[in-house]
């Protein structure tokens, strides 16, 4: 029965959520701040497995996500709503409820097709150049959107509230809070398989030394492949579900610093470590969202103090001169991030009862 | 027709000269420690504010002086105070990591951050109002048949080429260009032979990041709106021509900022110039496709 206990958990986790949240226990604001938990969980995940299993130094996450948002958004938007711009509903709205996830899953997908265009070059190049050449994905990925006027351009997209309306017109529940957590849930499950499985030890392999991997008969060029096309779809679920979270997305949402983000939180977890992604991406959402009360509170307290010139107010800029320096000092103290290589099993081996699967 | 070629010829040499004089500083601090120092583009930025308040201030004084002559004292006082930065950077920030031994992935992080402190700490600490630089030459423009070009261009092209003479003569004829490429070649090795490395590698920084803040100023007397973000975008692209021209390699980085620069100013002159980052870095990507180490880069072998 034990293995069990792993399913019932979630099970129960993702069914007290859903329900507080449609009882309104719980308020919006708590309700987005999970949600943005699962997108970050999601994302530091999958970057992990390129940045953390494969040691390879990729810096443009953001950009399959892009792809995933915009591809789901305007799928979505095109089947189950009347638009501006793509017309009536192609399907009926109440058809949203069932074929959301496979519509996220397209535009995980298509992101993980845009995987590619990192994963071909990264077959000769290696890490500082294929840094660049995931920077300069990024930047392709975001002026190509830019470029295609159809889907707002530089002036970002909307539409996909309608999309959620039409969802829990069928059934009222929070539909996207729940699919952002069984998205969530079912992204660890993928990569923990994944990198405890024989096929994933590959790109372990490829970390410790790629040309030994190499000679050891591991097909390297497909294991890139394959990783980076997996860290890219998932991006790209992500993206999808920060789309129908927000309701409008902007191509300069997905620049560089989102990518920097994610850096941060796979840096900040430790590298190849699942559970540190998880829980960095956590306290990560946390530190973003509490600094928006304690940057003011500390306004007010160094302008009690007379710390500060009157005309001059603490602003929320800041929140992204401490996240550096938290970085910048974590690098310098603890340079592995919190978990450093080990999962939580390795720190509480006693956890390794509850579930089954190697 | 011919016409517009050539002056559009001009302008890229000019917006080229930008991004060789930043992708120099990059590519020397990555040949001696093999870091990429992301924070580059910021101190370009940096040096940018810094000429301009100490432009202010001279303009501020008293005494009224001529506009080359403020120049003059903001050259050198820009090119001190930004290698300042830069070099308290290194030991602030990288230096301690160097002493320990960590992974370069660390550094390269620590250096990203870096750049995000300097460019958010700017706008925090000087809100988002964006500054005008003082106009401190008066223009003149040349013309010629058709083409115009302003003393302005060729002063940025001209001290474009004079820095890359200098870093030339520095890194391949000077004793300290040779434990610069020593240090390169072998970090471990390096220090039994008497040579100061923390002391090669300030030097390093103070070249690069002296420079960066000239091109800083430079950049500010040609489009005099200076606001905390221009560092970044310019700095991540002259990262990439130093890239494309092999990075390490001082005529890699000078030539690549000028390859750059002819390819953003062609595009934007045939295409709308909404497409100026894709095909330029569409380019990029082919460049590295078809040579992995960039023009002047030399492929390292792995050994097991």
């Amino acid at each position: 029965m034990r293995k069990l206990t792993v399913p019932t958990l979630l099970l129960a986790i993702t069914g007290v959520i859903v329900f507080m949240s449609h009882q309104e226990y719980i308020d919006l604001y708590i309700q987005s701040v999970i949600m943005f938990m699962g997108v970050n969980i999601i994302l530091s995940s999958s970057f992990n497995i390129v940045n953390g299993y494969m040691g390879e130094f990729a810096c443009g996450h953001a950009g399959f996500m892009a792809v995933g948002a915009y591809v789901t958004s305007v799928i979505n938007v095109m089947l189950f709503t009347d638009d501006k711009v793509f017309g009536a509903a192609l399907l009926p709205p109440e058809t949203a409820v069932y074929l959301f996830p496979f519509t996220l899953l397209i535009g995980g997908a298509a992101a993980a097709v845009a995987g590619v265009l990192v994963a071909i070059p990264s077959f000769k190049t290696r890490d500082d150049y294929l840094a660049i050449i995931t920077i300069a994905a990024n930047f392709i990925i975001i002026s190509t959107i830019i470029n295609i006027d159809k889907i707002g351009g530089a002036r970002g997209f909307m539409g996909m509230k309608k999309v959620l309306f039409a969802m829990s017109d069928s059934y009222d529940i929070p539909w996207i809070l729940l699919w952002v957590i069984v998205f969530t849930f079912g992204t660890v499950f993928i990569i923990r398989r994944y990198v405890t499985s024989t096929y994933g030890k590959g790109i372990i392999a490829i970390k410790q030394d790629e040309v030994a991997a190499e000679i050891m008969s591991v097909n390297t060029n497909r294991m890139k492949l394959v990783a980076f096309m997996l860290s890219s779809g998932l991006a790209g679920i992500a993206g999808g579900l920060f789309a129908h979270i927000l309701g409008y997305i902007n191509p300069n949402s997905f620049g560089i610093l989102k990518s920097t983000e994610c850096l941060v939180m796979v840096y900040l977890g430790g590298m190849g470590s699942l559970s540190g992604s998880v829980i960095s991406a956590i306290l990560f959402t946390l530190l973003l969202e509490s600094l928006r009360f304690i940057i003011p509170w500390m306004d007010t307290a160094m302008h009690y103090v007379h710390l500060l010139p009157d005309s001059y107010e603490l602003s929320q800029v800041w929140k992204w001169v401490i996240i550096p320096l938290i970085l910048i000092l974590l690098m310098q103290f603890r340079p592995e991030g919190i978990m450093g290589n080990r999962e939580l099993s390795d720190i509480f081996p006693k956890l390794k009862k509850f579930y089954s699967f190697k | 027709m011919l016409a517009s070629i050539i002056q559009n010829l001009f302008n890229a040499f000019q917006w080229g000269s930008f991004y060789s004089l930043i992708a120099l500083g990059y590519t020397l601090v990555y040949g001696v420690l093999r870091l990429i120092n992301f924070a580059h583009g910021d101190i370009f930025m940096v040096g940018a504010y810094i000429a301009f308040f100490i432009a202010t201030a001279i303009l501020g004084m008293a005494v009224s002086l001529p506009g080359w002559v403020v120049l003059a004292m903001v050259i050198p006082l820009t090119m001190i105070l930004t290698a300042l930065v830069g070099v308290s950077l290194e030991r602030i920030a990288y230096r301690p990591l160097r002493r320990k031994g960590a992974h370069r992935l660390y550094v390269v992080i620590t250096a990203l951050m870096c750049g995000l402190v300097l460019e958010n700490g700017n706008l925090a600490l000087l809100g988002a109002s964006r500054k005008s630089f003082p106009e401190l030459v008066d223009k003149v423009v040349y013309t010629v048949g058709d083409l115009s070009m302003t003393n302005l261009k060729i002063g940025v092209v001209f001290s474009a080429i004079l820095v890359f003479i200098f870093l030339h003569f520095i890194v391949t004829k000077t004793k300290i260009g040779m434990a610069m490429r020593a240090i390169s070649y072998d970090k471990f090795a390096v220090p039994l032979m008497g040579i100061p490395i923390d002391t090669v590698i300030v030097f390093t920084f103070i070249l690069g990041s002296s420079f960066a803040g000239l091109a800083g100023l430079l950049f500010a007397l040609s489009y005099p709106i200076l606001d905390p973000y221009m560092g970044a975008m310019i700095g991540w692209k002259a990262f990439i021509a130093a890239v494309v021209g092999g990075i390490g390699d001082i005529r890699g980085a000078f030539l690549g900022g000028f390859l750059l620069g002819f390819v953003e100013i062609l595009v934007v002159a045939v295409f709308p110039s909404t497409y100026r980052d894709l095909i330029a870095f569409a380019i990029l990507m082919t460049i590295l496709c078809i040579k992995p180490t960039g023009m002047f880069g030399v492929a390292g072998t792995t050994k097991i």
